[in-house]
């Protein structure tokens, strides 16, 4: 394997695999604190039991984030020692701010998970507040960076080095606010339909349904109401995208001439070769309406970019694909069961619904991941968007596919591991009796 | 005093921090691996109650260090984590396992078999970082070459660190931080026959952290002659070694006369003390010889704003902790957590 495919593929794989977590604790603190809250106002034990439970869930998966991330922080350097040379004082502004985000995250995490008996119901509460604030703030910095890579500004080139820095402008770049709002709704969408999932099935498995059903309903509404606002923001995401950078527009849809009224493409098969995209199904003159509000706007095709400054066109369209479909499906699903609640039924009494959930509860980590692909493989050969090429950003080291190995290993380690104790967190959650004290 | 100073006296203060919270975190798990007999379920219990509450909170300081380094001396940490990419990424291995091994173990609702194994992935994962941390600051200090032509490093990933100083340094901070967590455990415990074992503990390691501060000084004659020369004549460097020294003699008379508290203090004194002796010797290097602190700085007008941010961040994030803090002092309020 050559290196800078080991270094994209060890750098993708950790990112892939840090998301998840990441994404977690974004969600997971907004399903505890409606949990307490409805316990607190309803006085309503079962919804207490839920927030203790979920909180532990959170916590295995909260540890694996930050462990996970701090790998995350050196590889930038042991991996991509070019590109943090040129863009780390550049950057500097929004991963500073992370760090104290992150910070206050996990000082309120350890009081709302080990200060139950500590301190007053209210501080208790505003403590999970807190934690949804910093974790999320935490994400927008992070993402500040990322969209600085796709629409880098604020600072000048002088011989090949950023001179004249000015880190606001780099930090609220255009592509910051889309970026930014998009990640989040899809954050909660995800951590909300896999939280589903999960209550649904242990429902369909007729366990314990007093807890099951609660749970159900926080989580499926969060993820529901999500699920409509993703879409959206998705959508400012795409415009900003046929602004900035064209080519990874024509790349995403398979476009491959510059054409006025485009159509919009679902499914298909770009041929890199031939460049054609075939098989597809075109909606005539709907792209040129969703990226530029004009049905008769013209969008660039890839030809009229240099080859070696094409992304691979392939693995691009497909992954917008899937994160669209993805999205439209959970919509669908959340949409059945707003019909369900309209016509007065319980969630937890229609089976059919139920198994639709469970299917559905993968699908926003997959859109996710999907998404990703799209950002960060549509932005090739570029690792800031035509200032930096990734190869130029390498780092000489050789044999790097042993950590890549050894990551992969790692993480797939981790990843079993993981599931193992959520399973048993969840099966206790039935069992009680089963649960055994630490020695 | 120019922003790259203050910038890197911020980074030596948070190495402080991390060796005085996250170091001791690590010796929990060396303790962990120690512990033996009748006494070896309590043991765990006191290092799983003392590690719990805060562990996330302490990598952060590590964080600091980092993102400090690439955002204010980029060419430094681009260079610095080329050539010791190999312990850089062993160190990697280590905190991830030893995180996740320790919450595994700890949040499973059915410990059996496999929490037992996790523990003990956890122990030995606290065992190799601290060693493969030592091993980066010792390389710090040694090898890490520019050419003056191109402004990159040179070097073959491997010399730079494969050499007795670095692995010396790597020694001496596993028993630094094994010698931290043994104090801290004596106050944690609410035992006395626990207490009687940690303060053991302290005393055997604290004479072996010596012991090992010795060997590295002895090897860094020849293995880190900057290290050396500035440990032996610089200005500062009696007084300092006195009072470091000062320092530990004092926790050590204290570990003997039961007098816990004083005790922590002066290791702490001394720890802190530690860290910033090895800054000192490196001044004005940040990474010898090829980045001086001045040399490898970003432009001002990105240091400035940074430092800002970290002040204002600060004074955000200090009542914050201090919360932290007093809710976990205090006893539990409402029956027992
Ligand atoms: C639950 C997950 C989810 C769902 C349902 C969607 N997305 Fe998405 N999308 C993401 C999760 C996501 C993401 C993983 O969060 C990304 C990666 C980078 C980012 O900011 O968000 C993303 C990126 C991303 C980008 C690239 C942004 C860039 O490169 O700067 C575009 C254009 C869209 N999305 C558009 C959409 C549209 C039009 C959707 C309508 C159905 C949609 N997304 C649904
Ligand atoms: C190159 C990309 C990234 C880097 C370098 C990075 C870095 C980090 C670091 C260092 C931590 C742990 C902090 C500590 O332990 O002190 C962390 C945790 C976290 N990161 Fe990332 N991160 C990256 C991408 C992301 C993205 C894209 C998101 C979200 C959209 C994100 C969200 C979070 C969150 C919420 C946490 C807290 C841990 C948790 O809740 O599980 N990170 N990240
Ligand atoms: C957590 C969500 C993210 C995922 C799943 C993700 C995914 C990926 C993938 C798939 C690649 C490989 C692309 C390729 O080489 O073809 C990549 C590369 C990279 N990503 Fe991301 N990314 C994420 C967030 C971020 C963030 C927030 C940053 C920066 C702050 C970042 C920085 C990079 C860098 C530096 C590279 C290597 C250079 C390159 O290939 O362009 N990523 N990422």
């Amino acid at each position: 394997m050559d290196d800078l495919l080991a270094a994209r593929g060890q750098m993708a794989l950790s990112l892939a695999f840090h998301i998840i977590f990441a994404i977690v604790g974004m969600g997971m603190p907004l399903l505890m604190v409606l949990a307490e809250w409805l316990y607190r106002r309803r006085g309503d034990l079962h919804y207490l039991e839920l927030a203790k439970r979920w909180s532990k869930g959170t916590a295995i998966m909260f540890a694996v984030g930050a462990v996970s991330g701090t790998v995350l922080s050196f590889e930038l350097g042991l991996l991509w020692p070019g590109f943090m040379a040129f863009a780390g004082p550049v950057i500097g502004m929004p991963f500073s701010l992370e760090g104290f985000a992150f910070f206050l995250e996990a000082i309120f995490l350890g009081i709302y998970l080990y200060g139950w008996e500590r301190v007053s119901p209210r501080a208790h509460l505003a403590a999970g507040v807190m934690v949804l604030l910093s974790g999320s703030l935490s994400a927008v910095f992070v993402l500040c960076a990322n969209a600085w890579m796709n629409t880098p500004q604020g600072f000048a080139l002088v011989d090949g080095m950023p001179a004249e820095v000015d880190l606001w402008a780099a930090m609220l770049n255009p592509a910051s606010l889309p970026e930014g709002l998009h990640m989040l709704t899809a954050a909660f969408c995800a951590v909300g339909f896999a939280v589903a999932g999960i209550h649904a099935a242990a429902l369909l498995r007729g366990r314990t349904p007093d807890f099951h059903r609660r749970a159900l309903g926080i989580a499926f509404a969060v993820g529901g109401v999500a699920a409509f606002l993703t879409p959206l923001t998705g959508h400012v995401a795409a415009e900003q995208v046929a602004h900035t950078q064209p080519v990874k527009l024509a790349a995403m849809e398979g476009q491959w001439d510059d054409e006025r009224g485009a159509p919009l493409r679902l499914f298909g098969l770009p041929d890199e070769a031939r460049e054609v995209t075939e098989y597809a199904i075109e909606v005539p003159k709907l792209l040129s309406f969703i990226a530029y509000a004009d049905f008769d706007a013209e969008v660039k095709g890839l030809r009229s970019f240099p080859a070696d400054e094409r992304p691979p066109v392939a693995v691009t369209h497909l992954a917008f694909q899937v994160m669209i479909l993805a999205g439209m499906a959970m919509m669908g699903v959340a949409a059945l069961g707003g019909l369900a609640l309209v016509r007065r039924r319980r969630l937890a009494d229609t089976p059919g619904l139920l198994r639709l959930i469970v299917l559905a509860s993968p699908l926003g980590v997959v859109a996710i991941e999907a998404g990703w692909t799209v950002t960060e493989v549509g932005r090739q050969p570029w690792v800031i968007y035509k200032i930096m090429r990734t190869a130029e950003a390498v780092t000489p080291m050789p044999g790097l596919w042993i950590p890549f190995t050894t990551f992969t290993a790692l993480y797939l380690f981790l990843g079993a591991a993981v599931v193992v104790l959520l399973r048993r967190q969840v099966w206790v959650a039935d069992h009680p009796e089963a649960e055994v004290a630490h020695e | 005093m120019s922003a790259a100073l203050v910038v890197a006296a911020v980074i030596l203060v948070a190495l402080v921090v991390y060796t005085l919270t996250a170091g001791a975190d690590f010796g929990g798990g060396v303790w962990d691996l120690l512990a033996r007999g009748r006494t070896a379920a309590a043991e765990h219990r006191l290092i799983d109650r003392a590690i719990a509450p805060i562990w996330e909170a302490n990598h952060v300081w590590l964080i600091l260090v980092v993102v400090l380094l690439f955002v204010c001396f980029p060419a430094a940490y681009a260079g610095i984590s080329t050539v010791l990419h190999i312990p850089l990424t062993v160190m990697l291995v280590g905190v991830v396992l030893r995180g996740s091994a320790f919450t595994f173990a700890a949040y499973d609702p059915m410990p059996g078999g496999g929490a037992r194994r996790f523990r003990r992935l956890f122990a030995i994962s606290s065992l190799l970082t601290p060693v493969a941390l030592g091993v980066v600051l010792g390389a710090v200090s040694t090898a890490v070459e520019v050419d003056p032509r191109t402004g990159r490093v040179v070097g073959d990933f491997v010399s730079a660190w494969l050499e007795p100083y670095p692995f010396a340094v790597g020694l001496f901070v596993l028993a630094l931080f094994a010698y931290l967590a043994a104090v801290y455990l004596i106050h944690e415990a609410d035992d006395e026959a626990l207490r009687v074992i940690f303060r053991r503990r302290a005393q055997v390691s604290g004479v072996l952290t010596g012991g090992a501060a010795l060997l590295a000084f002895l090897v860094a004659r020849e293995g880190a002659p900057r290290i050396h020369e500035g440990l032996v004549s610089a200005a500062w460097s009696t007084p300092l070694h006195l009072v470091t020294g000062a320092a530990a003699l004092v926790a050590l008379w204290a570990l003997h006369r039961r007098r816990d508290h004083l005790a922590r203090a002066a290791a702490m004194l001394q720890a802190a003390l530690i860290v910033v002796g090895w800054g000192l010797a490196q001044y004005p290097y940040l990474a010898v010889p090829g980045y001086t602190i001045e040399g490898a700085a970003a432009p001002e007008g990105v240091l400035w704003p940074v430092l800002i941010a970290l002040a204002a961040g600060s004074v955000l994030l200090l009542p914050a902790l201090v919360y932290l803090v007093r809710v976990f002092k205090a006893r539990p309020v409402r029956g027992d957590g």
